[in-house]
This record gives C-alpha cells, sequence and structure tokens, in this order.
C-alpha cells in the first residue's frame, strides 16, 4: 500500500519535472542560437536598423520593423477588445440578471475556443473586403483588420478576467455606493471599477501578451512584409508571422536565416516574459489588499 | 478683471450655499416615518408579517429582538435596499414626511440622498478619506473645491473624527482603525444632509471607547436627524433612544418609550427578553 502511494508520488513529480525541463529547454536553444546569431550580427544593427530583409540578398537585421508590426497589430486589437470586454464585464456585473448571466459567459467563452485559423480567413475574405467598401485604398493584406478580428477573439479574455476583479470586490462597496444614493452607473465607474482596477489591468495586459503572440490572424491577414510603420492600411509582418514563414520555407539549418527566427523568438519571449511577470505581480499585490 | 469676476462669483455662490443651508436648517430636521400594515416576504418565506409603527421627527428609535427576527429587513424598508435581494416582495406602505416611497414614481436614488445608512461593518471605499467623504456630494455634482473642504471638514467634525484625521485627508481610509473607518463612514452619511440616518449594529464590531464615541455621537446627533438603530445591546438601547421597538419572529410585540420598554413592559415577551430570560 505504502509502495503505491510512493510509485503514485513520483509519478506526478516525474510530470511536474517535464514541464520544468521543456522550459528550461526551450529557454537553452532560444540563447544558444540566439547567441550563435549575435555573432554573425551586432546587436546595434538588430535593434536600430529600420529594415528586416534576411531572406534577400541584401541583408538587414532591424528588429524594429517587425516589432512595429507585433505591437500595432495588438495595439488594434486592444483598441477593439477593451472597450468591449470591459462593458460586457461591467454588464454582467452590475446589470444582467444571474440567469442571462450564466448564459452569457460560456457564450462568450466559447469566442476563445474558436480555431484561429477561422478567424484568420474571417479577417482576410470578410472584413477586409467589407472595410475596403468604406475606405478602398485599404489593401488586400493590412493591420487593421487582422487587429480587429484579433480583437474579438481577445474580448472573453478581458470581459471574463475583468468580470471575476469586479465580482472580488466585496460587496459591502457595492451597497455602501447604492445606499449613498448612486446610480448603477456612478456605482459601476466610481466605486467598482477603481476598487478591480489591478485585475483589470492584469486581464489587459494578459489580453496584450496574448495578442502578440498571436500567430494565425496576423500570419493570414496582416501579410508578410516587414515595415516599420504605423499605418494600419498597409501589409506588415510580426514576429510570430516572420517564425511561421522561415520555418515553413526552406532555410538551411545552421544558416543566419535559419538562426534569424531564434534572435526573433527571443524577443518575443522577452515581451510577453515582460508581461507575465508584471501582471504577476500586480495580482499579487492586489491580493494583498482585500485581505 | 476676469479673476475678479471669478472671485465674486464663488462668493456668490457661496452665498446661495450659505442661505441654502439656513432654509434647510429649518426643514432639514429629521422626517417623520409612517409604516402602515407592512408585510415583506423572500420568496415564500415571510419574514415581516404585518407591521404598523410611526416614527417620530428628531427622535432616536432602537430595534431590538433575538437573531433573525426582521430587524434588518425592516430597517432596510425605509431606504429600499432590500430591492436588491433576490425574491424579495413587500405589501403596505411606508411613507416618509407624507410621501409613500414604495410608489413606482419615487427616484430611489434621490430618496437615499434623505434617508442614509449606515452598515454593521465599516465600509469605506478604498479612495481617501476625503473622496470617502466628498463622494456623496460629488454624484450630486458638487465639483467646487471650496464647497467640498467646506462640507468634508463639517462632516468630520459632526462625526467626531476631524482633530484625528485633519493633518492626513489624502490617507488612505483602510488605512484607519475599524473605530474611525466607521465614524468615517457616518461621515461620509452626514456630508449629503439626509434626514434620517439609519444603523444596522454599528457599534457591534467596535471596541469599547469606539463605542462610546458612536453613541455620544448619535446623542448629538438627534437634534437634526431621526434616527434608527439596531443593536443587541440592551444597555446602548436604554442609553441612546427615546422608543424602543421589540421585534420577534416578523412581528412587532411592543413598541413605546425606551424607558417604559425597560422598567414597566407591557408584554411578558418584551420584559422575558430584556431581562435575558430569553432563547
Ligand atoms: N437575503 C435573504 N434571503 C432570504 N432570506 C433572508 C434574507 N435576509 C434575511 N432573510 C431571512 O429573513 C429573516 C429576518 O432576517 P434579518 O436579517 O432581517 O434578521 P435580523 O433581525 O436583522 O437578525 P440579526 O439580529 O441576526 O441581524 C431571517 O429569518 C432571515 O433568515
Ligand atoms: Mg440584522
Amino acid at each position: 500500500m505504502k509502495y503505491k502511494e510512493k510509485l503514485i508520488e513520483n509519478f506526478f513529480k516525474f510530470c511536474a519535472s517535464i514541464t520544468i525541463f521543456t522550459t528550461i529547454g526551450i529557454i537553452a536553444v532560444l540563447l544558444f542560437e540566439s547567441i550563435s546569431f549575435f555573432r554573425d550580427v551586432s546587436i546595434f544593427e538588430f535593434l536600430t536598423d529600420t529594415q528586416w530583409t534576411p531572406l534577400f540578398s541584401e541583408k538587414h537585421f532591424g528588429i524594429l520593423a517587425l516589432v512595429s508590426g507585433t505591437f500595432l497589430t495588438a495595439a488594434i486589437a486592444i483598441a477593439v477588445a477593451l472597450p468591449i470586454g470591459l462593458t460586457i464585464a461591467i454588464y454582467l456585473n452590475m446589470y444582467a440578471p444571474k440567469s442571462f448571466r450564466k448564459t452569457l459567459k460560456p457564450f462568450l467563452e466559447i469566442l476563445a475556443a474558436i480555431p484561429t485559423v477561422v478567424y484568420g480567413f474571417f479577417a482576410l475574405t470578410i472584413v477586409t473586403p467589407f472595410l475596403q467598401t468604406i475606405y478602398p485604398d485599404l489593401e488586400t493584406f493590412n493591420s487593421l483588420s487582422a487587429g480587429i478580428v484579433m480583437g474579438i477573439m481577445i474580448i472573453p479574455f478581458i470581459s471574463s478576467l475583468s468580470e471575476d476583479a469586479l465580482y472580488a470586490v466585496p460587496k459591502s462597496l457595492k451597497l455602501a455606493a447604492f445606499g449613498m444614493g448612486s446610480t448603477r452607473f456612478q456605482t459601476a465607474f466610481k466605486v467598482m471599477v477603481p476598487a478591480a482596477s489591478s485585475g483589470i489591468i492584469v486581464s489587459v495586459i494578459l489580453a496584450i501578451s496574448r495578442a502578440i503572440g498571436e500567430t494565425m490572424i496576423v500570419a493570414i491577414a496582416a501579410g508578410q512584409q516587414p515595415q516599420l510603420t504605423l499605418n494600419p492600411t498597409v501589409p506588415v509582418q510580426t514576429i510570430t508571422s516572420f517564425i511561421v514563414q522561415v520555418s515553413s520555407g526552406d532555410a538551411p539549418q545552421g544558416s543566419v536565416e535559419y538562426k534569424t527566427i531564434f534572435a526573433a523568438g527571443l524577443t518575443l519571449f522577452l515581451f510577453t516574459f515582460t508581461l507575465n511577470s508584471v501582471s504577476f505581480w500586480i495580482k499579487k499585490k492586489y491580493q494583498e489588499k482585500y485581505e | 478683471m476676469a479673476k475678479e469676476t471669478a472671485i465674486t462669483m464663488i462668493k456668490i455662490k457661496e452665498k446661495k450655499i450659505d442661505s441654502k443651508k439656513v432654509e434647510d436648517g429649518a426643514s432639514k430636521d429629521g422626517a417623520k416615518i409612517a409604516i402602515k400594515d407592512v408585510k415583506v416576504w423572500y420568496d415564500d418565506f415571510m419574514a415581516i408579517k404585518g407591521i404598523d409603527m410611526t416614527i417620530k421627527p428628531n427622535t432616536v428609535t432602537a430595534f431590538i429582538g433575538p437573531s433573525g427576527c426582521g430587524k434588518s429587513t425592516f430597517l432596510r424598508l425605509f431606504n429600499r435596499m432590500n430591492d436588491y435581494v433576490e425574491g424579495f416582495k413587500m405589501e403596505g406602505k411606508i411613507k416618509l414626511n407624507g410621501t409613500n416611497i414604495y410608489k413606482d414614481k419615487i427616484n430611489v436614488e434621490e430618496l437615499r440622498k434623505e434617508v442614509g445608512m449606515v452598515f454593521q461593518k465599516p465600509n469605506p471605499f478604498p479612495k481617501s478619506i476625503f473622496e470617502n467623504v466628498a463622494y456623496g456630494l460629488k454624484i450630486q455634482g458638487i465639483k467646487d473645491k471650496k464647497i467640498l473642504n467646506e462640507r468634508v471638514e463639517k462632516a468630520l467634525r459632526q462625526a467626531d473624527l476631524w482633530t484625528e484625521v485633519k493633518d492626513d485627508l489624502k490617507k488612505s481610509a483602510l488605512a484607519l482603525s475599524g473605530g474611525q473607518q466607521q465614524r468615517l463612514c457616518i461621515a461620509r452619511t452626514l456630508a449629503v444632509e439626509p434626514s434620517i440616518l439609519l444603523m444596522d449594529e454599528p457599534t457591534s464590531a467596535l471596541d469599547p471607547i469606539s463605542t462610546a464615541k458612536i453613541e455620544d455621537l448619535i446623542f448629538e446627533l438627534k437634534e437634526k436627524y431621526t434616527i434608527v438603530i439596531v443593536t443587541h445591546n440592551m444597555q446602548q438601547a436604554s442609553r441612546i433612544s427615546d422608543y424602543t421597538a421589540f421585534f420577534y419572529i416578523g412581528e412587532l410585540i411592543e413598541f413605546d418609550k425606551t424607558k417604559t420598554i425597560f422598567t414597566n413592559p407591557e408584554k411578558q415577551q418584551t420584559e422575558n427578553y430584556i431581562t435575558g430570560r430569553f432563547g
């Protein structure tokens, strides 16, 4: 009996260690290949050059061209998802009857369950043509459609996590606000949202993190043209879609082209890691506040 | 030149507020509450079984009775806070200075500015002391810094908290002690100058010194307000109230001058309860 218990315990330990070693392994490979990349390309060029053309004969390695595409699409996505997601969260928390809340929440979570490749084609074949009827100069591949559709995809991240944050605000505060003669609207915006602000910020940071790591939508709908621009109507390339492009192409292993994906991957990793750490830190601080 | 007009404008505004205060001072006295055949249900459970009662202006009325007898339910009727309880239904009339507050046309937000409430557990907003007290004024659209400062100071003085916090009004309200937080909540309620003050066991979470402070406060406040207080503390009821109502399982058993209730109650049940011979 005791032996069996021990066996089970060891099995759990083994499973836990697999994830830890996988993480360490991935980081090690990223670092190792990136160091090798930076032997060929100077960090200075990597950070300051404004062009990214590793697959052309005249090679430039300015990551900014990819970073700008990444953040442009992510910013558009957040601009869509934050107001809608927060409105939904406030509606669910302050206005919706309990029964409706129970049906709407799972429905929203379906949005997150749709495969992203479907979103990508939705952006390319429906949203872009529709936007072109309003603004004919919009190019076939552009960051606007990709960003909007990505924003729709991440609405549940923001609405669900923000609603959790609002729900965690002590009920006594809501009653205090109502007792002072506040309307629902005033209670929501003057008491509930400020009291839940750290949780809401965490939801937004996680949504940004998700948006800059998103691959299929941008690879399909935003184009493959790295350029340092803030113009949402032209094609751009994000870090992720560059990695897809090289991985699915025929760059020989060991070549500089091949190594670029690790340097790009490391950059992406640094961004998401920083964002997740910040959200983790805020979450911890915020939890202490209501204890 | 522009500056001068601005200053005179502020002065005019100030005067208006002042004259309003004077006028209100007379009418702002406590209001009368008339309760007629009130019944309350939570789903199928009948929590209040038909109560008639008249609460006189500028008095302190204490609600006493064993746990679960409906004191809080009854108190929350006066500012319609039961409206948020799922399954709540009520019948009967509650009139505030003659106006039925359960009429369809009633604006509950306006009602709650007239009928302030202090809860059992201090529940200040996670904002600064100043912002807490100014909250009710700000949601009424008062923005003038000077008026806000005046009213906040006045409310804090009324709640006997001013000397303790005046040097650091920007401090978070959550950093205050429990007793200070409760007085802050009282100040927050007083700042909007209601005419009725409802208090549901306001001292049950507090130490004896803070309790004594709040009791003194209630005594002073009845000059200007009608106060209804729920309490489990018999001494407290006898110390601070003019009238006492004894409830038992959703019914009003006895309602009379506090002195009568505590020295010569009419009903045996009341006597049993106040002498502690009750379950
Ligand atoms: N939200 C609610 N839903 C259903 N029943 C409720 C609700 N609130 C109170 N009740 C019931 O109504 C009755 C009266 O409750 P109430 O809170 O008014 O009593 P109370 O006299 O204030 O008690 P206490 O002294 O413990 O505070 C109780 O039987 C209680 O179980
Ligand atoms: Mg109670």
